[in-house]
C-alpha cells in the first residue's frame, strides 16, 4: 500500500516539476526533426534509387538511427531523473517525515522505483512508438519486431534506474551520476569492441566486449532491441552503430534481468540498513 | 496497550518511552554514549542539552531512522523499528522540509494516506489541522512559496494528523516568530490534555520551562539528571547561607524543612572577612518556613552573615548540571 502511494507521489513529482512535460516537448521536437529528415530522404530516394528493396533497407537504417538517438535519450532520462531522489532527500531531511510513517523502508524504495518505472514506460512508448509511427506514416514501414524492441529498450531504462537507485543508497548525487553513466559508458564501449571484434574476426576483442557487457549489460539490451527492430537485411549489411553485426544472445538478456533483480535486492538491503 | 510477552524486553505499561544504554557511534565519533531514559505516558518530557549533546541522534534512534550501535529501547511497549507502532506516533523533524511542489493540503493528504487514514477521515481532518496552524488562507499555495515558519507549522500539522499517542517534536520552534512559538505551546498543552505523550527536543530553555512536566539534561550523549519541572517553577526555592559555627548535627536538622541540603565548606573569597565562613545550600518547597529555619540556625548558635532565598530558574539549573564549557548554547 505504502509503495503505491509513494509511486504515485514520485510520478506526480515528475509531472508537477515539469520534467515530464519538458521531456514531452523535447521528444516532440526530436520527432519533428526526425520526420523532416526522413521526408526529404524519401523524396530524393524516389528520384535517384530505382530499387524498391534498397530504398526500404536505407529507410529502415534511417529509422534505426532515430531509435539509436532515442535510446541515448532514454538512458539519460533513466539516470538523470532518479539520480537525486535518495541522496537528495536524505541530505535535505525530506525523507525523515516519510521514513517515520508506518511504511517499511523497502516499500519506500519500491514506491520510488515503481513511480520512475511508470514515467520511463511512458517516455519509451512515446519516443520509440513515436519514431516508428513517423516512419510508418512516411514510408509505410515500421520496426521489424516493434513490441520486442519496446520491451528491451524499456528494460534497459529499468536496469539503469535500478543501478542508479542502488548507488543512491550509498553515494552522493554527483558521485552516483558519474558512476551510473560511467558504467553505461563501459557497456557502450564494450558493445562497439564486440562488434568490431566480430567483423575483424578477433575472438579476443569479442571477449573483451563480452566482459564489458557482463560488468554492465545495459548496452546489450539496446543492441538486442536494435537486432529485433532492424530489417534482417540491414543486419546483414554489417557494421554501423545503428545495426548489429553480432546481436547479444537471449542468455545475455537473461543475465541483464538477473543483474537488475540483484541490483534491486542490494538497493533494498542497503537502504534498509543505512542511517537516514 | 497490552504488551505481548515473550519479547526480549519487558517494559512497564505506563511508560511511553524506555531506553536502556542506547548508544550510537559514527566511525570514531561517539554521538550518544549511553542513553537510559523513562518517559511516562501522558507527560510532556523535555530533552535539554547543548548542541552536539546527541539529542537529535537519540530521537532518530527512537524513530528508527538511525540504527543503535548498542542498547535496547521500546516505544509504547513495542521494540524499536516496529512498523505498526508508527501508526500511533507523530514526528516533527528538525527543519521540516518536504516536496516543495505540493500544497499544504496535499502534503497532509500524502502523510495521512501513509498513516493509512481513510479519505473520509482526511476530508475532515485536513481542514481542521490547516485551521489549527493558521495555514487555511495558504491552502492552495505550493510549499516552495512558504517561509521557514510556515513550513515548520505545516510540519507540526502533519505530526498531529493521526491523533498520535506519542509525539516527537525536534526543535519545533526553530524559524517561528513569537506568534508561532505561542501556537506550539498551545498545541503541546492541548495534546497533553488529550492524553498524548510529548517528547520535546529543544535547546531553548524558556520553551522547555513553560511546557514540560519533566526534563532530562543531556551531555555527551548521556542523561546527567532528570528533574520534575513543576517543583522548580511552582515554588521550589533555593536558599544560600553563609555562616560560622555550623556543626553537622545542626545542618542535618535542616532536613525537617528542606531538601538538597549541602555544605560546601568555605565560602567565596570575594569577602575576605568571610573567608573562613561555611557556605550552605538547601531547597524548600514553601517560603513560609524560612523565618523558622533562620530562627533555628540562630538558636543553635550559628553566626549567620547571609541568608538569601533565590528562585532557581531552569537556566541556573542547566548551568549547574550541564556546565558552561559546551560553547554550543
Amino acid at each position: 500500500m505504502g509503495a503505491w502511494i509513494l509511486a504515485g507521489v514520485t510520478f506526480r513529482e515528475a509531472a508537477r516539476k515539469r520534467i515530464l512535460w519538458m521531456a514531452l516537448v523535447a521528444g516532440l521536437a526530436f520527432l519533428s526533426l526526425f520526420a523532416t529528415g526522413l521526408h526529404f530522404q524519401m523524396k530524393d530516394f524516389a528520384a535517384r534509387v530505382p530499387s524498391a528493396l534498397i530504398r526500404r533497407q536505407a529507410l529502415n537504417a534511417m529509422l534505426m538511427m532515430g531509435l539509436y538517438a532515442v535510446d541515448l535519450l532514454t538512458v539519460m532520462m533513466a539516470v538523470l531523473t532518479s539520480v537525486d531522489t535518495l541522496s537528495g532527500e536524505i541530505s535535505s531531511g525530506t525523507i525523515h517525515a516519510i521514513a517515520t510513517k508506518p511504511v517499511r523502508r523497502s516499500e519506500l524504495l519500491l514506491g520510488k522505483w515503481l513511480g520512475f518505472a511508470g514515467m520511463l514506460a511512458l517516455y519509451v512508448i512515446l519516443m520509440v512508438g513515436g519514431a516508428n509511427l513517423v516512419a510508418y506514416v512516411l514510408t509505410g514501414e515500421a520496426a521489424h519486431h516493434l513490441a520486442r524492441g519496446l520491451a528491451l529498450v524499456f528494460s534497459e531504462s529499468l536496469l539503469l534506474l535500478t543501478v542508479t537507485l542502488f548507488f543512491g543508497t550509498i553515494f552522493s548525487t554527483l558521485t552516483n551520476g558519474v558512476l551510473a553513466l560511467g558504467l553505461h559508458g563501459i557497456a557502450f564501449m564494450g558493445g562497439w569492441i564486440e562488434q568490431a571484434g566480430t567483423l575483424s574476426h578477433s575472438p579476443r576483442a569479442v571477449m573483451v566486449g563480452i566482459v564489458a557487457s557482463l560488468i554492465m549489460p545495459s548496452e546489450s539490451l539496446w543492441r538486442r532491441a536494435a537486432f529485433e527492430m532492424q530489417s534482417p537485411l540491414v543486419g546483414a549489411m554489417g557494421f554501423s552503430p545503428f545495426s548489429n553485426a553480432s546481436a547479444p544472445s537471449f542468455t545475455m538478456v537473461g543475465y541483464a534481468a538477473v543483474y537488475l533483480v540483484v541490483a534491486l535486492a542490494l538497493a533494498l538491503r542497503r537502504f534498509g540498513q543505512r542511517d537516514l | 496497550m497490552a504488551r505481548q510477552s515473550g519479547g526480549r524486553l519487558t517494559f512497564a505499561n505506563s511508560l511511553a518511552i524506555e531506553t536502556r544504554g542506547l548508544r550510537k557511534v559514527f566511525g570514531q565519533k561517539v554521538a550518544v554514549r549511553s542513553l537510559s531514559l523513562e518517559v511516562r505516558r501522558g507527560e510532556v518530557f523535555g530533552f535539554l542539552g547543548p548542541n552536539g549533546a546527541g539529542k537529535s541522534t537519540s530521537v532518530k534512534m527512537l524513530l528508527g531512522l538511525v540504527q543503535p550501535t548498542a542498547g535496547d529501547a521500546s516505544l509504547l511497549g513495542q521494540p524499536l523499528g516496529h512498523v505498526e507502532t508508527r501508526r500511533r506516533i507523530g514526528f516533527l523533524p528538525e527543519h521540516f522540509r518536504f516536496y516543495d511542489w505540493l500544497t499544504p493540503a496535499e502534503l497532509l493528504e500524502v502523510h495521512g494516506r501513509l498513516y493509512g487514514m481513510s479519505h473520509a477521515r482526511l476530508r475532515t481532518r485536513v481542514p481542521e489541522l490547516l485551521d489549527l496552524v493558521a495555514l487555511t488562507p495558504h491552502r492552495s499555495k505550493q510549499l516552495r512559496h512558504f517561509s521557514k515558519g510556515m513550513l515548520q507549522r505545516i510540519g507540526l500539522a502533519q505530526a498531529l494528523l493521526n491523533d498520535p499517542e506519542l509525539i516527537f517534536l525536534d526543535e519545533p520552534t526553530s524559524g517561528l516568530d513569537p506568534g508561532g512559538r505561542r501556537l506550539v505551546r498551545e498545541i503541546i498543552k492541548q495534546e497533553r490534555e488529550r492524553g498524548a505523550t510529548v517528547l520535546l527536543n529543544s535547546h531553548l530553555l524558556s520553551e522547555v520551562e513553560r511546557t514540560c512536566d519533566r526534563v532530562a539534561f543531556i551531555r555527551e550523549g548521556e542523561v546527567i539528571e532528570t528533574r520534575e519541572l513543576e517543583a522548580l517553577i511552582e515554588g521550589e526555592t533555593a536558599v544560600r547561607v553563609q555562616a560560622r559555627h555550623l556543626p553537622p548535627d545542626v545542618v542535618q536538622g535542616l532536613e525537617r524543612w528542606a531538601t538538597a541540603v549541602s555544605l560546601d565548606g568555605a565560602g567565596p573569597v570575594e569577602d575576605p572577612e568571610l573567608a573562613d565562613a561555611q557556605r550552605l545550600r538547601f531547597c524548600v518547597a514553601d517560603r513560609g518556613v524560612l523565618p523558622e529555619i533562620l530562627r533555628y540556625l540562630v538558636e543553635r548558635g550559628a553566626a549567620v552573615y547571609e541568608f538569601t532565598p533565590e528562585r532557581q530558574s531552569l537556566e541556573d539549573l542547566f548551568l549547574e548540571i550541564v556546565g558552561t564549557d559546551d560553547g554550543g548554547l
